[in-house]
């Protein structure tokens, strides 16, 4: 019993020896970054893991949304932006003219799922074509029936993120080939709008006929009461996502996310350090918070980007 | 015969009013005991000291409030600060200085009020215009403070006005006849007998304020802060920003850290109202 007692006390001293070991230079700054709140959980913790190893740079990290983090860039009042989009020709002009020059750097994968309710007993799959019936522009389906024939005739209930969300924005690109237009005939249906997903997880997994779509850490929390699509685009078999199909990118949904860095804060060292701190690990930090790790070799990619 | 027909009737009607006014206060109340339980159950379990006094957290078990609390005492006072001298002191102006019959009084007046409705994300875009940008004050606590202070003066203006317009004008005439000034009429007579109803929509006011996180995230106010403020020139957190954004977090130990948050909340509330209680109490009687 002693001898484990004075072998686990050797152990913790070899550990803090270890962690003590080759000792960082004292960082001191303050970074402030801001934009998208679905980058947002991802950037809070490398944030909080840097500032345990340097305590001394302030960090802060707001969730103004993507279009709001980047005017705060163009403003000068932020060094990092947090975008789940890449950045728009207006945002990059703002940009120009303010005389701000950036790097792009991608961090991770979302993989939008689209979901419906445990319920829902029919659907095997949905095509491109049909997201396409049920949330396109021009949609005219008002049962499941009008999406395939041979689904029961259960009126269609359409769940979406808000029009502010970076995932509105994609996912109504990828249905529609066009950001930002969806079905609007809430005459002959019913379709909601929230931006709190999980306004639509309770939403979709209340009603037998309802279809939601969102980030796939919504569906992984709560797989016990929705169940998730797998999507068929083309002529390739129909994929769900899971962590390596959105890894892959077999998956047709996954969307990467972004941080937008200021090369001007690029000069200064703690800057320099957070986002080589931000590339190295958002791999495990982001899976953490429900994300999705991208290939080790878009992280390599970033950190050379740094390096130029 | 007909009298007493009459007569039943209107206490019928009586008893009819009397019910549909209860269950109104009832659905109220209801719907109230259903929230406060619903937060409690999922709150109270991780309200503890070391939520009050640790950092906020990606990681839920670690999380804390204590940037965001201070945060929010910082925001508040200053906000009451700016918003109470300016407010009450348009409110004087226009009920004992100002020509009620110029267009200028009665153009400002009808913009008073109309201002009231305005929604408060709007005055986070103005802030962040004119504080942030225009002005240069950034992202912090002065800017939110300034925004704040917007939003709530139209409410602190409306209520001080009706507070000194209650005061009887037996009072003003009283006093001004014994020969005293305008001002001292004002300071001496006519504020501590308004002062009770100047106090009730004042904290009102300050209370909605307290609440507030859309203009906030408008003109700065981050979620992820790990000092804690010691100037007004400093970035910050309040406690809305960490509850909106826990209460959006996909996974369900966000949602009871939200709760304790929430808690929190409703505690400073209390504690501010209770405390204008008192001070109400207080000058009431003293006038009585």
């Amino acid at each position: 019993m002693k001898l484990v007692k004075t072998g686990l006390i050797g152990l913790v001293a070899l550990l803090a020896l270890v962690a003590c070991g080759p000792s960082k230079p004292a960082l001191e700054g303050s970074i402030a970054i801001d934009g998208s709140s679905t980058v947002y959980p991802i950037t809070e913790l490398v944030a909080e893991d840097f500032n345990a190893e340097y305590p001394d740079v302030q960090i802060t990290v707001g969730f103004s949304g993507t279009g709001g983090g980047f005017t705060k860039f163009a403003a000068g009042e932020i060094e990092i932006s947090d975008a789940s989009r890449p950045i728009k020709q207006a945002e990059k002009d703002a940009l120009v003219a303010a005389g701000i020059d950036y790097i792009e750097l991608k961090v991770a994968f979302d993989g939008l799922s689209v979901v419906v309710s445990k319920d829902n007993t029919w659907v095997d799959y949905l095509t491109f074509d049909e997201l396409k019936m049920i949330y396109g522009a021009d949609a005219t389906a008002l049962t499941w029936a009008d999406v395939r024939a041979g689904w029961p005739a259960e009126p269609l209930v359409i769940y979406s993120p808000g029009h502010d969300s970076g995932t509105f924005d994609y996912f109504t690109e990828a249905v529609n080939g066009k950001a930002g237009v969806i079905r609007s005939d809430s005459d002959n249906v019913q379709i909601s709008f929230s931006e709190d997903d999980n306004v639509l997880v309770t939403g979709v997994a209340g009603d037998a006929g309802a279809i939601g779509y969102f980030g796939f850490a919504y569906y992984e929390e709560n797989a016990d009461k929705l169940k998730v699509v797998p999507i068929k685009k083309g002529d390739a078999s129909a994929v769900a996502p899971t962590y390596d199909t959105i890894n892959n990118s077999t998956y047709p949904l996954s969307r990467p996310l972004f941080i937008y860095v200021a090369k001007d804060a690029l000069e200064r060292e703690e800057v320099v350090e957070f986002v080589k701190f931000y590339l190295e690990n958002a791999a495990e930090l982001a899976q953490e918070v429900g994300y999705i790790a991208l290939p080790d070799a878009e992280y390599e990619a970033g950190l050379a980007k740094l390096d130029e | 015969m007909k009298t007493t027909k009459r007569h039943q009737r209107r206490l019928l009607l009586n008893r009819i009013f009397e019910w549909i006014f209860f269950s109104t206060i009832a659905v109220a109340i209801l719907v109230l005991g259903a929230l406060l339980f619903d937060i409690f159950s999922r709150g109270i379990s991780g309200l503890d000291w070391s939520f009050i006094t640790s950092m906020p957290s990606s990681r839920p078990a670690k999380a804390g409030i204590f940037p965001a609390l201070l945060g929010t005492l910082w925001v508040i006072l200053l906000t009451a600060l700016i918003a109470l001298p300016v407010g009450i002191g348009t409110a004087i102006y226009l009920e004992e200085y100002a020509n009620k019959k110029s267009w200028f009084f009665k153009a400002l007046n009808l913009n008073i009020a109309n201002l009231a409705g305005v929604p408060a994300i709007v005055y986070g875009i103005l802030g962040l215009t004119v504080f942030v940008q225009l002005l240069k004050i950034g992202p912090t606590i002065l800017a939110g403070a300034l925004t704040l202070s917007l939003l709530i003066l139209p409410v602190i203006i409306v209520a001080s006005i009706e507070a000194i317009r209650a005061v009887p004008n037996s009072i003003r005439e009283g006093s001004l006849a014994l020969g005293v000034t305008r001002w001292q009429t004002i300071t001496g007579a006519i504020l501590p007998m308004a002062l009770p109803g100047i106090l009730t929509g004042s904290i009102l006011a300050l209370s909605r304020a307290m609440g507030e996180a859309a203009p906030l995230i408008m003109v700065g106010a981050v979620g992820f802060v790990t000092f804690l403020p010691d100037s007004i020139l400093d970035r910050y957190t309040v406690l809305p920003m960490l509850i909106y954004n826990w209460t959006s977090r996909p996974q369900d130990e966000f949602a009871q850290l939200a709760a304790s948050g929430i808690i929190v909340m409703l505690i400073i509330l209390m504690l501010t109202n209770l405390t204008a209680i008192i001070l109400r109490n207080r000058s009431q009687q003293r006038i009585d």
